[in-house]
């Protein structure tokens, strides 16, 4: 099978049975990409396919062999942080760091969703999307922090979408 | 997981004569293949197919494809702005990422989340015909509480099926012989009974390729679900509605609830006991008589009687007064 991942080409001989992360982590070496759950409730195995977030657990790497994958590695570098990878770094948006990869794999994703103007749960009006602390919370929902970062995560986030940091009432 | 034989389909006529379990958004079935709940021998792998666009109808309505994402449904601006009961319900269900990859037919298609029906060490009459329901005097709290057999008490967890069944959804499939059929949202599902393990109507090999909805029906539209975490959670109950309020009284209205039953859950009689009258308490609490007429709880499900009450009696005040 023939994989495009971080715009890279892989080949790889593996069983039918293989998760996409099982796939980037046992066979190709890529393990930026955590198994929490591996049922698509935790959410630190989120990748970017055709640039939309999902939970590589949840797909066999079979059924991706023509997509565009992207991992935490495709985002930045140690010498060239990716923008959220940034804003984590700064904002101590973790503590153990395991669920960080999905957390912010996830966060590109939600962005981008939220750029297309895409409504929440949570959005009263669904034509008119603005990304409150609110909003970002609900959009992360499916990536679970066991150390509760939760604050510092939406923090790093926030800074990300350019919005202000709420005021304290 | 067992293996299994793997299949892309390249054209519908090619999947519904391949012989096996279609798979497309698979968030569902690979988590029950992991568990051994479902063992499939062979996967036809459908999400390549051309089924994935919403398409205006000469009616007013829309045709949505079955492996449009949930995601791209819940913010096309023409069910935003015609359909609000669905893309709040849609918004309401599952994760980010999860919404992303969950498919309209394969939403329609979702197994319970019934613990027993997950624990392949438990009985269960769903996923092993004769093994016995030890929800029933188990552990019930998700259960459900309305058209349940001594069989199986388990629900259907959706939430996209509940606003569609009250926006009368019609489901189009193609069967393994080519042929075509439209079946309502009403006549899709099947109760427990003595067949846990037979959900819905469609036959072996029958692909749903569409989903019809019939233009927007007048009034106010909402999805309000009630769980136990605010996201990212199952719903305990849920009302999905579409009231229509005219010089004082309700002209029409259109009712479904989840988490309460095998299948999204509707009944002309509550809907009855609305029509024609001026929005009162006491007509509320008619239409949540007539609801709950023949409920029953297991125990650890008995809050979602009055729970549901209470839910539907707040909808009906928030959209009416």
């Amino acid at each position: 099978m023939r994989f495009t991942i971080n715009g890279k080409s892989y080949e790889a001989d593996v069983d039918v049975r293989t998760s996409l992360l099982d796939l980037a982590r046992e066979h190709l070496g890529l393990t930026g990409s955590k198994k929490g759950c591996d049922h698509g409730q935790c959410g630190a195995c989120t990748m970017l396919v055709n640039g939309r977030r999902i939970n590589s657990c949840l797909s066999l790497a079979v059924m991706h062999q023509d997509d565009e994958i992207v991992t935490i590695e495709g985002l930045g570098t140690v010498e060239n942080l990716h923008p959220l990878q940034d804003a984590f770094v700064r904002h101590d948006g973790y503590q153990c760091g395991y669920c960080t990869p999905g957390q912010i794999c996830s966060a590109v994703g939600m962005l981008d969703e939220a750029a297309k103007g895409w409504p929440s749960h949570v959005s009263s009006d669904l034509s008119q999307v603005s990304l409150d602390d609110a909003e970002i919370s609900e959009r992360m929902s499916g990536n679970i922090c066991r150390c509760a970062a939760y604050p510092n995560i939406v923090d790093a986030i926030r800074e990300i979408a350019g919005q202000q940091p709420k005021v304290d009432a | 997981m067992k293996t299994f034989d793997y299949e892309r389909a390249s054209s519908i006529d090619a999947a519904v004569r391949a012989g096996g379990r279609f798979i497309a958004g698979g968030t569902n079935l690979l988590d029950l293949m992991k568990l051994q709940v479902e063992t499939p021998d062979k996967l036809v792998d459908i999400s390549r197919l051309d089924l994935d666009r919403i398409e205006e109808r000469d009616d007013g309505g829309l045709t949505i494809g079955a492996l449009v994402p949930n995601s791209d449904l819940a913010a096309d601006p023409r069910v935003i702005e015609r359909y609000e009961v669905l893309s709040r319900a849609l918004l309401a269900g599952a994760s980010g990422q999860l919404r992303n990859k969950a498919t309209t037919g394969g939403n329609l298609l979702q197994r319970t989340r019934c613990y027993y029906f997950y624990d392949t060490a438990a009985g269960c009459n769903k996923r092993e015909p004769g093994s016995g329901c030890e929800a029933i005097g188990g552990f019930n709290r998700i259960h459900a509480i309305i058209g349940t057999s001594d069989q199986c008490i388990a629900t259907h967890p959706g939430d996209m099926p509940v606003a569609m069944r009250a926006l009368d959804a019609v489901v189009v499939t193609q069967r393994r012989d080519g042929d075509k059929r439209r079946i309502s949202l009403g006549d899709f599902y099947r109760l427990p009974g003595d067949t846990p393990q037979i959900e819905n109507v469609l036959d072996a090999g029958e692909l749903i390729t569409h989903i019809e909805l019939p233009p927007a029906p007048a009034g106010r539209q909402f999805y309000r679900k009630v769980r136990d975490r605010a996201s990212y959670a199952f719903a305990l109950v849920s009302v999905a509605g579409v009231v229509d309020v005219q010089d004082g009284r309700i002209a029409s209205a259109a009712l479904a609830f989840g988490g309460v039953a095998h299948m999204p859950w509707r009944n002309p009689a509550v809907e009855q006991a609305l029509v024609g009258q001026a929005p009162s308490t006491e007509v509320f609490e008619a239409a949540a008589d007539a609801l709950l007429r023949d409920a029953r709880g297991f125990g650890s499900n008995d809050f979602k009687i009055p729970l549901l009450r209470r839910t539907l009696i707040a909808c009906l005040r928030d959209v009416t007064l």
